[in-house]
């Protein structure tokens, strides 16, 4: 076999080596996204590492002072530390938005799924999309501004910023993902399910609340889960619409102080290196180690649906 | 042969039902109430998007003139226009799109095109994909200022030896740390559109001898273009309403320059909004800015959407899928 001309070999030579840069470079960018998360991790929790080895730093702030008992007054001339009151806003507010957004959400998405005429679904789907797409400054100034002063006039709370106030606005922040995760699982179960309910002589609603709904329930579980993830996580609604008063009160109607807003208010104003800074860097590990944990179960459980289905 | 031999056999009631006629009113009374249930919780998010989309236009419209938007803040940002604020906005996603643009196409190109479907380091990219799309937005910027500001820029000013320029907030650090943020939107919607490139058009170019990359530059990422620039486009309009990740990273209170610099602050239209709505010193003499504002913010947004939203549904269609 004759060997091939000098240039075409060449030609040859040069593909070869874009070829195996190209290959270096799409190497590289997949392992951006594992080495982000881990930067992630390791660079929150490295700045909050003082509060758990720096001696000096631990006479002003620990993990005992963390979870006891106590108020949170950073910034006096004898700074108290407790987690409590921070602990029990975030709880507040993510359990309220839990509370009102996760039934509208399952249920709009059972509508879709099950009942709806094709043109109000087509319809709906721009719609929570526009909700998905409203930046989250946005509703922090619509429950500042709107939704607080409505409430008040409602209730007659003395407290115009509250823990009801912000929780009904982050509510509205994850009834999108809620209902979107939940009306993909909703779709995932085949359609052969339905069938059978109906050819047995279920009816539309038996068919929709006893056999497709509970054949999705580890999707909704999921959509629920992630929902809880983006509430804790959420900053700026709860900055601006809790009132940010670090009180230890299970009232809805009293102001709150969330884990997120408490450390968007203050690092700003904090000297680097600081107790205080590692404490609000500690503050922000949690956040991660929170919302990491319930990701993974709710990809897990999606995964689980999804196999289970596949092989029915 | 007339139809009558065969007699129709439409779905009639059940055996049950015919014994009992009530319970067949009952079932129809059930559905109704369930489809009126969850037709009402429907119906409420429908409400809620009117409402505060109603809400803020009613309140801005009149604000948003072309003086306000191409107008500096003046008397303390009581009075004046938003211009900074848009320009900065404007570089600050211009510079993140430059950012993730690449590493979230390449990175979807790796898990579509060249990874082996369940290999482990498929799965710990798809892992990390999945996971860096649930980190609060608040915890990107405290990595922000953890790695870029003080681990990144201050070894930088190390390095240079001639002051703090790279330690401090920026808005190159605030691209990055939204370009971060972003990589699982470009990533996730890439791949989408890789998928609906044919099997055949990557057999056709392999087998006229185009290697692996000629074929994903040449056959592969041209037909994928419209999900890249879904991608791209859902990423910018998520980068312009982040707040949270730049509060600690480059975003300024108030700035009499524009920037010119990458080691520059910037003014930010979703950080104005909070300055205005919590900071103001006179509430209600702001409220019309605020209003105006908040309402340039969402038509932004919005506006990006939308076109993310049309060109998704030409590529779905194109791919004979259901939305």
């Amino acid at each position: 076999m004759p060997a091939p001309p000098l240039l075409a070999r060449s030609i040859d030579h040069g593909r070869r080596r874009v070829d195996r840069l190209a290959e270096l470079a799409i190497a590289a960018s997949a392992l951006v996204t594992v080495t982000g998360i881990v930067l992630i991790f390791v660079f929150v929790f490295r700045e909050a590492l003082p509060v758990l080895f720096d001696r000096e730093t631990r006479l002003e702030a620990n993990l005992g002072m963390f979870f006891s008992p106590g108020s949170w007054q950073p910034v006096s001339d004898h700074p108290k530390y407790s987690f409590i009151p921070l602990l029990i806003g975030s709880l507040k507010a993510t359990l309220i938005a839990v509370i009102t957004a996760v039934p509208v959400a399952v249920l709009a998405a059972l509508y879709t799924a099950e009942f709806a005429p094709r043109a109000i679904r087509e319809l709906l789907k721009p719609v929570v999309e526009m909700l998905a797409g409203i930046p989250s400054v946005v509703l922090g100034f619509f429950a500042l501004i709107v939704l607080a002063t409505a409430l008040q006039a409602i209730t007659g709370s003395p407290t115009r910023l509250n823990a009801f106030n912000a929780g009904l606005a982050l509510g509205f922040s994850i009834i999108p993902v809620v209902y979107s995760v939940s009306e993909d699982a909703l779709r995932a179960v085949p359609s052969s399910y339905r069938e059978a309910s109906l050819a047995l002589g279920a009816s539309a609603w038996q068919t929709a609340v006893r056999v497709t709904l509970p054949a999705a329930w580890a999707g909704i579980f999921a959509a629920v889960m992630l929902g809880v993830g983006r509430a804790v996580g959420e900053t700026m609604i709860v900055l601006m619409a809790s009132g940010n008063a670090a009180i230890t009160s299970w009232s809805a109607f009293d102001s709150i102080r969330t884990m997120s807003a408490t450390i968007a208010a203050e690092l700003a104003e904090v000297v680097v290196g600081s107790a205080h800074y590692s404490t609000l860097f500690f503050i922000g590990s949690l956040l991660f180690a929170i919302t990491f944990v319930l990701n993974v179960a709710a990809g897990l459980m999606v995964e689980r649906m999804r196999r289970r289905l596949a092989g029915a | 042969m007339s139809a009558s031999v065969f007699p129709s056999v439409a779905p009639g009631p059940s055996v049950r039902e015919l014994a009992n006629p009530s319970r067949r009113a009952a079932q129809a009374g059930w559905n109704v109430l369930w489809t009126g249930v969850t037709g009402l919780a429907t119906l409420w998010i429908v409400l809620i998007v009117a409402i505060i989309l109603g809400t803020i236009v009613i309140g801005g419209w009149r604000t948003v003139t072309p003086t306000f938007l191409l107008g500096n803040p003046e008397n303390g940002m009581t009075e004046g226009g938003i211009f900074p604020a848009i320009f900065g906005t404007v570089l600050l996603v211009f510079l993140m799109i430059i950012a993730v643009l690449p590493v979230g196409v390449l990175a979807a190109v790796y898990l579509h095109e060249y990874a082996r479907a369940n290999s482990p380091v498929t799965r710990a990219v798809r892992f990390a994909v999945n996971n860096l799309a649930g980190v609060p937005s608040i915890v990107f910027g405290l990595f922000g200022l953890g790695f870029f500001i003080q681990f990144v820029g201050r070894g930088i000013d190390g390095a240079l030896g001639q002051g703090v320029l790279f330690g401090q907030p920026a808005i190159v650090w605030a691209a990055l740390t939204l370009a971060l943020l972003n990589l699982p939107v470009v990533i996730v919607s890439t791949e989408e559109a890789l998928r609906a490139v044919p099997r055949a058009a990557r057999e056709g170019a392999l087998a006229l001898g185009a290697t692996r990359w000629q074929t994903v530059w040449h056959v592969v990422l041209p037909q994928a273009l419209p999900g890249v620039l879904t991608g791209a486009i859902l990423s910018v309009s998520r980068g312009a309403g982040e707040v949270a990740p730049i509060l600690f990273t480059g975003a300024a209170y108030y700035l009499p320059y524009l920037p010119t610099s990458l080691t520059d602050q910037f003014m930010e239209l979703g950080y104005h909004v909070y300055v205005l709505a919590t900071q103001s010193p006179n509430v209600e003499q702001t409220l019309p800015l605020l209003y105006g504002t908040v309402l340039v913010l969402l038509l932004l947004t919005f506006a990006l959407n939308f076109t993310a939203i049309v060109v998704r549904a030409r590529l779905r269609r194109r791919m004979g899928l259901r939305d």
